[in-house]
């Protein structure tokens, strides 16, 4: 339950629950587990489950690095260091940089934050894009870093002049215009505004420095603009790929219809590239009903999520049909109205033969009330109870009342995810969702993960056993 | 002024209804169209004005019958003519009747309660049409001059009448369940209940039109149920278990989910048999080309629910419009009395002998229930 909350759950508002359920209902399960199951919960951080989760989980750890067992030290060590290497670098600083707003300040906490700084690639550009952060962290831990940066992250641009060329860059940009156009687009963005620089003329020559995430985000104000920016709709990740094709008015969509098209199956082949199991005769039932519209903070994700999953499975699997709740002109052109029907896409799937049926849905079933669940259980206990046909449900949103994603009747798994890439990852997870497996045995699963983000990350980290491994066993007693 | 008064009954012809979406205490059923012919369209018209005054005799500013109230907005019914689908939502607002300032608040003047503004097009204001129908209802008091009535009684009625209601913005719940319910591809109505009573109904005749109207339900008035039910945790979930023993193939089992679909489409139909079917006293209030627009009471039985509203019927019978508003067992109690002593010419004693009851008793009641400055203080 812990590990499908981890998948779905971010906090944020969703379509039938709002922001503070959330949040306090996400942070009772993570006190609960910790306390309880400490080996299993650090594991957790293996299972990728998202972002949101792995940073409090990490946060957690840290705080409370007392009450490790001895023989677990140097794998939840690992662990941290390693995840938290994996983490998007905003996701990870933001972590250091609570470390201080929380006050966790142990040896082992520090050990991890210089190891963490020490590995990455580029100081001098985090020094700029994520200067408060940093700052906050390097302050905290007492950090000396290389070079030039802890003169740069206290005195900033008035030291007179700095040999590397980014932060001389920084500095010049508080006095030039022209200087301002070679800075990460967020701090640009900021010095502009300084500068009284008129937005369009900001956008078109900071174009070049932008990164894909800003370019999906910037698009909607670059169009208010009257002023385009150009998007390689190659290499978006598939399920932020699909949100923002959503976002686009449905005439646009059905113009672009071929190019879009190509650009959603690309990103799926390449999701796929990571390694994943070929799947049979696959059926997706797939609810674009109005609840799929998301929340203001969560804007259509899980029709998006519904809409790349359709994508992904059918790159996945041999044989692949799709069934909507209200069927579509074409899966692109897809838009939450309507109610939950679900009982007779489910119907059609099941007749179609399918051998795996996975469900996107939030797990709100109205047209009838319960009727998947009562089709399901009569399905599986009458007439398939050899269980030939496997039914996954797959919920993006997160269900504070109850703890986990909402599940449609005891009958078919409830998973949770957050992005349609996780699907290959989640399906793995299904039995345990089910409740059929044993905690042993999720343990086992995990105990496998583990290792394997292990090896990943050592192979990735210099040669050599990392230096936080060490102190993490002998200090990790030690709390602030 | 009697208007002709005729009992009938509404039935929802050419209507369907859906499963039920349920909220906490509330419940929404989906009212479903098959047939939607599409000459016939409401759309909405918002005054944000504090209070409104309608004159529903003489003009503007003359001295004459008057309704007051708070109306958030008005519907524009428009049939028949070419421009119906246009007509929705796109043409020019001209400010309608005349906007006062009375200190901080404003203050609208308009003409009736139903206007024709142009050849094909009325503009009416719901629930308010029914409520005034409701609040006239035996408004001119006693015809005969017994001796027991007050002389405020003789000389000016029931003047000024009042009841009041409950915006749908009162209970916040219910925001919650308009946004996050989901309005079905054919729907043109609700059915509301709370607690799983009846509150309220509404129906129009477009799709369109009614996921345009959807949210104003939120400004409609209620009964005071809506409050008065609002603590109770929440509605019970129905289920209609599927035989497994009846099932042996798929397409038994669509068969049987399907009937699982009948079954509650049954069950909501029993559960608003308090007004669809019932017999209700309906006036008639306009004919519009081929659609004729009423307005009704139901019988005023004090046991039994009790709904006002309005309706439009096409020739052939279809229900076209409808909008109901739930009495409370308050109102529905003082329409009773008033209902009774009407039927007994006001004469006090006659109207206890109906009431199989005493005249100190029926006394009290009318005391009671608010009414006693209809008699005169010496009046035991």
């Amino acid at each position: 339950m812990f590990v499908n909350a981890c998948f779905s759950c971010t906090g944020q508002r969703e379509f039938y629950n709002d922001a503070r359920g959330q949040s306090v209902s996400i942070e009772f399960l993570h006190a609960y587990i910790l306390g309880n199951y400490r080996r299993l919960y650090a594991r957790t951080l293996a299972a990728g489950i998202n972002h949101f989760n792995q940073a409090q989980i990490i946060l957690n750890l840290l705080a409370t690095g007392k009450q490790t067992p001895a023989g677990d030290r140097r794998e939840e060590g690992a662990l941290i260091a390693a995840s938290l290497r994996s983490l998007p670098p905003q996701r990870a600083f933001r972590v250091l940089e609570l470390l201080r707003e929380r006050r966790i300040n142990n040896r082992r906490a520090r050990a991890i934050a210089r190891e963490y700084l020490e590995g990455r690639e580029e100081p001098s550009f985090d020094a700029v894009k994520y200067r408060a952060k940093l700052r906050a962290s390097v302050a905290h831990g007492h950090l000396k870093l290389a070079g030039e940066l802890n003169a740069f992250l206290f005195h900033g641009w008035r030291k007179r002049v700095f040999k590397t060329p980014l932060l001389e860059t920084f500095r010049r940009a508080h006095y030039q215009q022209a200087a301002l156009f070679e800075l990460p687009f967020t701090i640009a963005e900021g010095l502009a505004v300084k500068h009284g620089i008129p937005r369009d003329v900001f956008l078109e020559r900071i174009e070049p420095r932008l990164t894909v995430g800003e370019r999906l985000r910037l698009q909607g104000a670059a169009a208010r603009q009257e002023g385009a920016i150009a998007i390689d709709l190659g290499n978006a990740p598939l399920t932020k790929l699909a949100l923002y094709l959503l976002s686009m008015k449905p005439e646009t969509r059905r113009e672009r219809h071929a190019e879009l098209h190509a650009a959603l199956e690309r990103a799926a082949t390449r999701t796929l590239r990571r390694g994943t199991v070929p799947l049979g005769r696959v059926a997706a039932v797939l609810d674009n009903s109005y609840s799929a519209s998301g929340s203001t903070e969560k804007r259509r994700r899980p029709l998006g999520v519904a809409l790349a999953a359709h994508y992904l499975l059918s790159s996945m699997a041999r044989e692949y049909r799709a069934f909507w709740t209200s069927p579509p002109e074409s899966p692109l052109l897809v838009g939450a109205r309507g109610q939950t029907d679900l009982a007779s896409p489910l119907l059609d799937a099941l007749e179609w033969g399918a051998e795996l049926v996975v469900i996107v849905s939030d797990g709100y079933d109205n047209d009838p009330p319960h009727a998947v669940a009562e089709l399901t259980r009569v399905f599986r206990t009458k007439l398939d109870p050899s269980r030939r046909t496997t039914l996954i449900h797959v919920n993006p949103v997160f269900a504070s009342d109850l703890y986990a994603p909402r599940a449609l009747g005891a009958y078919v798994p409830t998973v949770g995810v957050r992005d349609a890439e996780d699907l290959p990852t989640v399906l793995g997870f299904a039995r345990f969702a089910e409740g059929a497996a044993p905690l042993s045995e999720l343990e086992d699963y995990l105990a496998a993960r583990v290792r394997r983000l292990l090896e990943r990350g050592r192979r990735a980290a210099e040669p050599g056993v990392s230096p936080v491994e060490d102190e993490a066993t002998l200090d990790a007693g030690e709390d602030a | 002024m009697k208007a002709k008064v005729s009992v009938t009954n509404i039935v929802p012809t050419g209507l369907r209804l859906a499963p039920s979406q349920v909220w906490g205490t509330l419940r929404l059923v989906p009212v479903l169209r098959d047939e939607v012919r599409g000459d016939l369209r409401f759309a909405q018209r918002s005054y944000d004005d504090d209070l409104t005054l309608v004159s529903l005799k003489g003009g503007l500013k003359e001295p004459g019958l008057k309704y007051l109230s708070y109306v958030p907005h008005g519907l524009v019914m428009s049939w028949e003519g070419r421009h119906a689908e246009a007509v929705v939502g796109t043409q020019l607002q001209k400010p309608e009747g005349k906007a006062l300032k009375v200190g901080p608040h404003t203050l609208r003047l308009m003409h009736r309660m139903v206007r024709r503004e142009e050849k094909n097009r009325l503009r009416m204001l719901p629930l308010h049409l029914a409520m005034e129908g409701f609040l006239s209802l035996h408004f001119g008091g006693p015809e005969v001059a017994w001796a027991e009535y007050s002389r405020e009684a003789l000389s000016h009625g029931l003047d000024p009448r009042t009841e009041w209601s409950v915006p749908g913005w009162a209970n916040p719940l219910f925001d919650e369940a308009l946004r996050v319910f989901e309005i079905h591809e054919r729907q043109v109505g609700v059915l509301l209940f709370h607690a799983d009573l009846l509150l309220s109904a509404f129906i129009v005749s477009h799709p369109e039109d009614y996921r345009a109207l959807h949210r104003t339900l939120l400004e409609d008035f209620y009964g005071e149920l809506l409050l008065q039910y609002g603590f109770l945790d929440s509605a019970a979930s129905l289920e209609s278990p599927i035989d497994e023993r009846r099932v042996s193939s798929l397409g038994e089992l669509r068969a049987a989910v399907g009937r699982m679909r009948e079954d509650w489409a049954e069950f909501q139909g029993f559960m608003a048999g308090g007004l669809f079917g019932a017999e209700v006293w309906a006036t008639s209030v306009y004919g519009a080309g081929p659609f004729h627009l009423q307005r009704f009471v139901t019988g005023l039985q004090v046991s039994e629910e009790n709904h006002i509203g309005e309706w439009v019927t096409r020739q052939d019978g279809t229900l076209e419009y409808l909008r109901t508003y739930r009495l409370s067992a308050a109102q529905t109690r003082r329409a009773y009395l008033l209902k009774q002593l009407a039927l007994a010419d006001w004469n006090l004693d006659r109207a206890a002998e109906a009431l199989k009851t005493t005249r100190a008793e029926l006394i009290l009641r009318l005391r009671n229930a608010g009414f006693g400055y209809l008699l005169k203080d010496s009046v035991k």
